[in-house]
């Protein structure tokens, strides 16, 4: 597999998505969703952003499946780790104190 | 020499290491096992992110407290600043694709003006802290956690305003984790600076081009990353503080 060159146009379309997202989650910071919304909008933003620079400026959207794969894989141990720790913290007061 | 050898070596150059057939193969093999460290960084900062959320699920009034007390403002500015030094670094990597040695260097030093600027204002952002008694347990030794609790009506932003239920005990735990993972992530700015003034001198000396700029590329994906953290760190630490104050107290 060659090199893909990524032109300076996609960089700079994806660099101003990137600055939008910022004044997007700073002005949600000021309104108020109801209940866990708040959190729900601002991680969307920068779960968008991130992805928008992995794919992008870090290549990996031209990238073999070799990194696609590596990349799958840290995410799902991630995952792992909060599930388990989350599931304890989570389900401690489910039984009463003895 | 036995025939056909010739023609594997046929792309050779300079910085091709001998055990690889081809430079495709060294650059894909060096974009693997950055991204194999990246992974490795992941888990990491993931440890970290996981301990924050822990903490902010049990004690959600004194993390409400502690971030109120962060400035958006700064938080909000350096977060444009890595952002556009993102940029310049992947144009650092276009220009050496295409071969534009003098446009590299340039955006190699943008690249690394704005990552100490970033440094800069982390720095006076540390500072307001240290002023306010918020650097948490002994770590600057003779200068304790020890904030001013603000009265109620007291609006006098260097002291810290307790919501409802949160404790200062609690509070400084929040800057334990601020300053675990903001600090790692400055320590992480400071080697990529490192990083970054290398490649500089090695693409003055002419290094690079568009057979060859691994180095110039892997750095790219660590710079990436570290923007990465800081796209999360910012709304988690500064922004989701403000939404808690309302439904507690």
């Amino acid at each position: 597999m060659s090199e893909h060159i990524v032109q300076p146009r996609i960089y700079i379309v994806i660099f101003l998505a990137l600055i939008v997202g910022t004044a997007l989650t700073v002005l949600a910071a000021f309104r108020d969703f109801p209940g866990p919304l708040n959190v729900v909008v601002a991680m969307t933003i920068a779960v968008v952003k991130a992805t928008l620079v992995v794919l992008y400026f870090m290549h990996v959207r031209y990238s073999s499946r070799l990194i696609w794969l590596v990349i799958g894989s840290a995410l799902f141990w991630l995952a792992i780790m909060f599930a388990l720790t989350i599931s304890d913290y989570w389900t401690r007061t489910w039984l009463p104190p003895i | 020499m036995p025939e056909g050898l010739a023609t594997t070596h046929e792309a050779s150059h300079s910085a091709l290491q001998h055990h690889f057939e081809n430079m495709e193969q060294q650059r894909e093999a060096g974009t693997l096992g950055m991204w194999v460290f990246l992974v490795t960084e992941i888990m990491f900062f993931g440890g970290l992110f996981l301990a924050y959320t822990i903490y902010r699920y049990q004690y959600p009034a004194a993390f409400a407290s502690a971030s109120n007390h962060l400035d958006i403002r700064l938080g909000a500015i350096n977060t444009a600043v890595l952002i556009v030094s993102s940029f310049t670094m992947a144009m650092a990597v276009y220009s050496t694709q295409i071969g534009k040695q003098r446009n590299t260097i340039i955006c190699l030093i943008l690249t690394m003006i704005l990552g100490a600027t970033f440094l800069g204002i982390k720095a006076v952002e540390y500072h307001d802290k240290y002023r306010d008694n918020l650097i948490p347990g002994q770590l600057i030794p003779g200068h304790p956690f020890n904030p001013v609790v603000a009265k109620p009506g007291d609006t006098d932003p260097h002291k810290l305003h307790l919501v409802e239920g949160a404790t200062v005990r609690n509070v400084e735990l929040f800057y334990w984790i601020y300053f675990a993972m903001t600090g790692l992530h400055a320590l992480h700015m400071i080697i990529g600076l490192g990083i970054m003034l290398v490649l500089t001198i090695m693409a003055w000396r002419g290094r690079f081009g568009p057979e060859y700029h691994a180095p110039v590329e892997v750095s790219g994906l660590y710079w990436h990353f570290v923007d990465i953290i800081w796209i999360f760190l910012f709304p988690l630490l500064y922004l989701l503080g403000r939404h808690l104050e309302g439904h507690i107290g």
